[in-house]
């Protein structure tokens, strides 16, 4: 089809689609609650009121990669940061380097670490919030709990009023360190190409080092609540290793040299699903490995790997092209973490699966304990770093070399940010590749195992329709990142039509 | 707990930054909650329905808060709801107010932005050049429903009447807290005023001249951030590092500058500017003191818009007039 009729259909009035199969009921939950952005399921009934198919669509688009154009590249890290104020540093962090490679430079060692303590900061805030806010209430106010206390409040409650202050006074440290070094507390500025505006002096170092240490408790008293609550319980271990929340894709995600976890800058490492290496790639090369398919059912794009074939549809097992990003594949993918009580914890993770890879999605959740357990010890290594309070922050630019690929691990997954501009650094071309996008195609399958277990006989209820959002809960979709668009947790939307078409029943929450 | 003071909040089209500055108080929110009585607060953080906040009496709600800006029917309605409850609303943040980044997007047209989107960019694999449909049959079969994507980004004040406006992208966590202990206090400037202390960001900045009894001089050259590092404690614009805190808010108490980075605007226009990036434009312009100088920022800075109006153009002057020419709705 032509472009002009694709805008022509897509700007004109559309027809109303008469050809509903009269085989198919159709369920909607839009839009989903508890995750950052606006997104529908789609969950269609055959007669039996069984579980025909069912879809995740994303219903929203902003545009950035267009009206980053004709802006000076060393703008666009505090512009294209509010692709998401939630993950508040990593569209800042992607560009920065990427903006690196426009200009040619390489930071300072001492940037290079600001930079890095920044990151980790953000991980931890990041993941706190995730973990408390969105992930855990599912386990200790339980699945089948009232919505209303089925939040942080009612997780507060459980835990006790002492651990939930002292948990969000320590996660208040984090944004302390985020907004010191990066200049405000969200959205931050402090990017120069091959630099770090803001160094350290020892009286801000010493601080920080202090934060470090209760940041480590943090991600302590977060491993030992998974602990307490989640491992120690058959009933959500049966869940957490059952077959309805388990999806079987390649995974990709960043190593060091040795290896090891690499969040900041590592070399990207794509495995299958029984964990043999596909590739490694750095920067540009990212386009031999991925490619995403647009879909005209969402707003969101669908990637696969090149590698294994050209696009085949979403589907799951041997022979699948689609992969999965995010602390799972992350841990799926490494040698071991980077600092030792992590590592303690890699070990026992390992050892309670077995089998690697791990295809369980509701280890998401643990595997994000560890890592912020992981920053958190990271942060003290650099911090305690003779360079770090260091004047030396800038490699000046000479140069402009017009290209540049930016590839980190955000706590989501790993984020692609591609920048071309002209001979002055002034962009001419911006493609973005989100964590959330990756996972689109796991997501969707997530949610048709979940769906195709929890309903049966047509009986959909509050607790079952928690049981299916449960399934992408842990990717902790954020959706504005996705299509570089608008975020906000969405509250959702069923409808239940009639072998005609319709509509019987409709459930609301927002 | 009936003297509680009732407040919504609701996220429009935004990030959630605005949001996560109200958690990044901390312990302030919880002290404030002695006061106030959060009845709404969607899609972010809890589980109320937009239903209950429709079931409300009108007028039932204190102070409402919208941040975001608005693109979607539904935010449209969403915002209409919100007046009709809250006594007071509050466009809360730079994207309700005048649209923020993502209002740049109106520079281009619908075409443009979803043809860079799903055709152009580089790892785009769309052999039919497909769209996303708002109506689609997959397989014959699943009927499939979108949103249409429109055109143009709109902020609060073109929706409904806006009592009070709070700048920033995002406002500082350590801002709210004060707005919030106004709104307690019953401290509220005239209606339509913007929630500020009044200051610029160069009358909180250490690095003002004035501030430390020297007058500005012209600029006689123009260096963008990576062209030159700043000298310490010497204001960066005089430096030629152009910088917008003489017209913008300074209720960040000039944090970009505070890592040594120009101010870009975010907190929104100084009292009694009514167009930002006109007054951008204007005082950028008569600090120039040389030819040179003016053919250097025509230069370094070839999408003005995107430079002046970074942070409002859906709400500039221009832009509401091309909407309201257009019909926008």
């Amino acid at each position: 089809m032509k472009i002009e009729q694709v805008f022509a259909k897509y700007f004109g009035q559309i027809p109303k689609n008469k050809g509903r199969n009269s085989q198919v009921k159709k369920i909607e939950i839009n839009p989903i609650t508890r995750l950052e952005g606006h997104g529908k399921i789609a969950i269609f009934l055959d007669d039996n009121g069984n579980v025909d198919d069912a879809f995740f669509q994303v219903v929203e688009f902003r545009g950035y990669e267009k009206f980053l154009q004709g802006m000076p590249m060393e703008e666009v890290p505090r512009t294209v940061s509010t692709v998401c104020g939630v993950c508040r540093g990593v569209h800042f962090t992607a560009s920065m380097k990427a903006m690196d490679q426009i200009f040619g430079v390489e930071p300072t060692p001492t940037a290079r670490k600001l930079r890095e303590i920044y990151f980790m900061s953000h991980y931890i805030e990041d993941h706190a919030a995730i973990l408390y806010a969105l992930g855990l209430p599912d386990f200790v106010v339980g699945p089948e709990a009232d919505p209303a206390v089925r939040n942080v409040v009612g997780l507060i409650q459980t835990v006790g009023a002492e651990t939930g202050k002292a948990v969000l006074n320590k996660r208040r440290l984090a944004v302390k360190i985020f907004e010191l070094l990066g200049g405000k507390p969200n959205h931050p500025v402090a990017a120069l190409p091959g630099g770090w505006s803001k160094t350290l002096s020892e009286e801000e170092r010493k601080m920080v080092d202090g934060w470090a240490d209760e940041l480590i408790d943090l991600g302590k008293i977060t491993l030992q609540i998974f602990e307490d609550i989640i491992l120690k319980n058959e009933k959500y271990m049966a869940l957490v290793t059952g077959d309805m929340y388990k999806v079987v894709v390649n995974y990709m995600g960043s190593v060091a040299e040795d290896g090891k976890i690499a969040y900041y800058d590592g070399l990207q490492k794509v495995i299958d699903l029984n964990g043999n290496e596909i590739g490694t790639f750095r920067g540009k090369e990212y386009l031999d490995f991925i490619a995403e398919r647009v879909l005209p059912w969402s707003y969101m794009k669908f990637p696969y790997q090149k590698k294994l074939g050209d696009w085949q549809g979403i589907k799951e097992g041997e022979g699948t092209n689609l992969y999965a990003v995010g602390p799972l594949p992350r841990l799926n993918i490494v040698s071991g973490m980077d600092t030792p009580e992590a590592q303690k914890h890699f070990e026992k993770y390992h050892d309670t699966f077995g089998a690697k890879p791990v295809h369980f999605v509701l280890a998401y959740h643990w595997a994000r304990a560890i890592e912020m357990l992981s920053a958190a010890e990271r942060i003290k290594e650099l911090i305690n770093d003779p360079e770090i309070t260091s004047k030396d922050n800038w490699n000046k630019p000479t140069q402009v070399v017009g290209e540049g690929v930016g590839i980190i691990e955000a706590p989501r997954g790993t984020l692609i940010h591609h920048y071309v501009t002209d001979d002055k650094g002034i962009v001419t071309n911006a493609n973005l590749i989100v964590a959330t996008t990756h996972n689109n195609g796991p997501i969707n399958l997530a949610i048709k195992n979940a769906a195709k277990h929890f309903i049966k006989d047509g009986k959909v209820d509050e607790a079952v329709l928690n049981y299916v959002e449960m399934a992408f809960r842990p990717y902790d979709l954020c959706l504005a990142c996705a299509t570089h668009t608008v975020t906000g947790v969405m509250p959702l939307e069923m409808e239940i039509y009639d072998s005609e078409g319709k509509l019987q029943k409709k459930m609301r929450n927002f | 707990m009936a003297d509680k003071i009732k407040i919504a909040i609701l996220l429009a089209g935004g990030c959630a930054g605005c949001e996560m500055s109200l958690v990044d108080m901390g312990d302030t929110l919880v002290n404030a909650l002695e006061h106030l009585e959060v009845v709404f607060w969607a899609p972010t953080v809890a589980d109320v329905k937009y239903k209950d906040l429709e079931e409300m009496p009108d007028q039932s709600i204190d102070v409402g808060f919208v941040d975001g800006m608005i693109r979607l029917s539904e935010q449209e309605h969403m915002c209409k709801v919100m007046r009709a409850k809250c006594k007071v609303l509050i466009a809360y943040g730079i994207c309700a107010g005048l649209g923020s980044i993502p209002g740049m997007s109106n520079i281009h047209s619908a075409e443009e932005l979803l043809k860079q989107g799903y055709m152009d960019t580089f790892s785009t694999d769309n052999p039919d050049g497909v769209l996303p449909q708002p109506e689609y049959t997959l397989d014959g079969k699943y009927d499939l429903t979108l949103p249409k994507f429109m055109s143009d980004v709109r902020v609060l004040d073109e929706i409904v009447d806006v009592d009070y406006y709070i700048g920033g992208c995002p406002p500082h966590p350590d801002f709210v807290a004060k707005a919030v202990q106004a709104i307690i206090a019953g401290n509220l400037p005239p209606k339509g005023s913007w929630i500020t202390s009044g200051k610029a960001v160069c009358d909180v900045c250490k690095r003002n001249p004035r501030n430390k009894g020297k007058n500005r001089e012209f600029v006689e050259h123009v260096y963008r951030t990576w062209e030159k590092a700043p000298e310490d404690d010497r204001c960066l614009l005089q430096q030629g590092i152009l910088c917008f805190g003489p017209f913008t808010q300074g209720d960040c108490n000039a944090s970009c500058l505070n890592v040594n980075m120009p101010c870009r605007g975010c907190g929104g226009p100084i009292p009694g500017v009514k167009d930002y990036g006109a007054r951008a434009m204007s005082v950028i312009g008569s600090i120039l003191g040389s030819e040179e100088a003016v053919k250097e920022l025509a230069e370094k800075y070839p999408v003005l818009a995107k430079f002046y109006y970074r942070y409002s153009f859906a709400g500039s002057l221009l832009e509401r007039k091309r909407k309201a020419v257009k019909g926008v709705k």
